[in-house]
């Protein structure tokens, strides 16, 4: 049962932790609650099914099915995530410039939600889909009692949702106007993790070079495997012994929606913006 | 990013440098790796197939391959690995952790 618990936390950590962030980055947002919802149980609805089909996938497109699929979830996440921290930037000065903060996040916090539900939906998908053949699994093997195993699945559920209801409300913490900064932030190291994960399954899938087996080795310092190794990797995309595409792609994820931030947008931490900054404003502002 | 540059080479040099040596066949069964631990040759590129002989899914899991694939119960499922540099490469079911096999380049 502990094992059953453990392998369900592990699992469920990654997606709620993103679920956690994604709340917090939609603090102060009328429906969100229905978007991030609506993802969680479309992502939970659509695992089910990926699990219903594992051996169908895993044959499909000449063996590397599972490998393509997996990449193609992980970068569609990462543009949805690259996309809300754009569209975020683009509305910074505004949102730091209202007089009622918390109804200006309202107003420009409601166009973005689709992409979060999204990249909400898609990591629950992920990683609820390995849940579920393993329960499937054991339970369809019979080794161990149905009660049992279903006691292990709510444990490590519940363990994985208190992990993600803890980031969340340490982020919450922090004061309105440096949150949306911090959470932009975590979505593009988060984006940039999953981007390298996706290289990995192509680089599995052969489909990418390796540029290099391992760029260096820091499992002697902190395991993959551990609690703290998984936690990082799924926030800022922590690898013991990162290939050299991995690497390309980590860094090409944080060049092109940083850069992509930058363009759009006006630096959040300055409060004065300079004459060019509101004329750019300005124009942006009727194409809405 | 220097470490890239330099690894390219390597990379390089060890792919046109040893024969396939033909496809391995790993199989799970009663949650143990069968033959847990795997020979191949370094510089060699390597066809592994991993049977499922379990009544209960398995992930085929390594950090040092970057290898994640699930094997459903009673199916095999194909990873290529290499071209490696000589050493140890463990692998693990991510599904049952305790389940462990090593690939050795030499």
């Amino acid at each position: 049962m502990l094992a059953t618990a453990i392998i369900v936390f592990r699992e469920v950590l990654e997606a709620a932790l993103i679920v956690g962030i994604v709340m917090a980055a939609t603090q102060g947002v009328s429906n969100r609650s229905l978007w991030v919802g609506g993802g969680i149980g479309g992502g939970a609805l659509g695992a089910v099914v990926v699990a219903g089909f594992a051996e169908t996938l895993a044959a499909a497109m000449a063996g590397i099915g599972q490998e393509v699929f997996n990449a193609a979830i992980l970068f569609a996440a990462v543009a949805m995530l690259g996309w809300h921290n754009v569209w975020m930037r683009r509305h910074a000065s505004e949102l730091a410039g209202a007089a009622n903060r918390l109804g200006a996040a309202v107003r420009a916090g409601t166009q973005p939600l689709w992409a979060l539900g999204f990249a909400v939906g898609l990591a629950v998908l992920r990683e609820g889909s390995e849940v579920v053949l393993f329960l499937y699994g054991i339970a369809a093997a019979g080794q161990d009692g149905a009660a049992a195993m279903a006691l292990g699945g709510a444990l490590g559920l519940v363990a994985g949702v208190a992990a993600g209801a803890a980031i969340y409300f340490g982020l919450v913490h922090i004061p309105m106007r440096h949150l949306f900064s911090v959470t932009g932030w975590l979505i593009l190291l988060l984006a940039a993790g999953m981007a390298s994960q996706g290289a990995a399954f192509l680089l599995q899938a052969d489909l990418l070079p390796p540029l290099g087996q391992s760029l260096w080795d820091t499992s002697f310092l902190l395991s993959e495997q551990s609690l703290t190794g998984r936690v990082l990797h799924t926030l800022i995309g922590y690898t013991a012994q990162p290939a050299g595409i991995q690497l390309v792609f980590y860094l090409g994820t944080l060049l092109v929606i940083g850069g992509l931030m930058r363009l759009v947008g006006t630096p959040a931490r300055a409060p004065r913006p300079n004459d060019a900054a509101a004329a750019r404003r300005t124009q942006l502002q009727p194409g809405e | 990013m220097r470490a890239l540059v330099l690894a390219v080479p390597v990379v390089l040099f060890a792919s046109s440098a040893v024969a396939d040596p033909g496809p391995v066949t790993i199989t799970i069964k009663d949650h143990a790796f069968v033959p847990a631990e795997v020979k191949i040759p370094a510089g060699a590129k390597v066809e592994l197939t991993i049977r499922n002989e379990q009544a209960v899914p398995a992930e085929f899991e390594s950090a040092s391959l970057h290898r994640e694939k699930v094997v459903s119960p009673g199916s095999a499922i194909s990873v290529y690995v290499g071209p490696l540099q000589r050493g140890r490469y463990e692998f693990f079911d991510d599904f049952h952790p305790a389940t462990r096999g090593v690939v050795v380049v030499e």
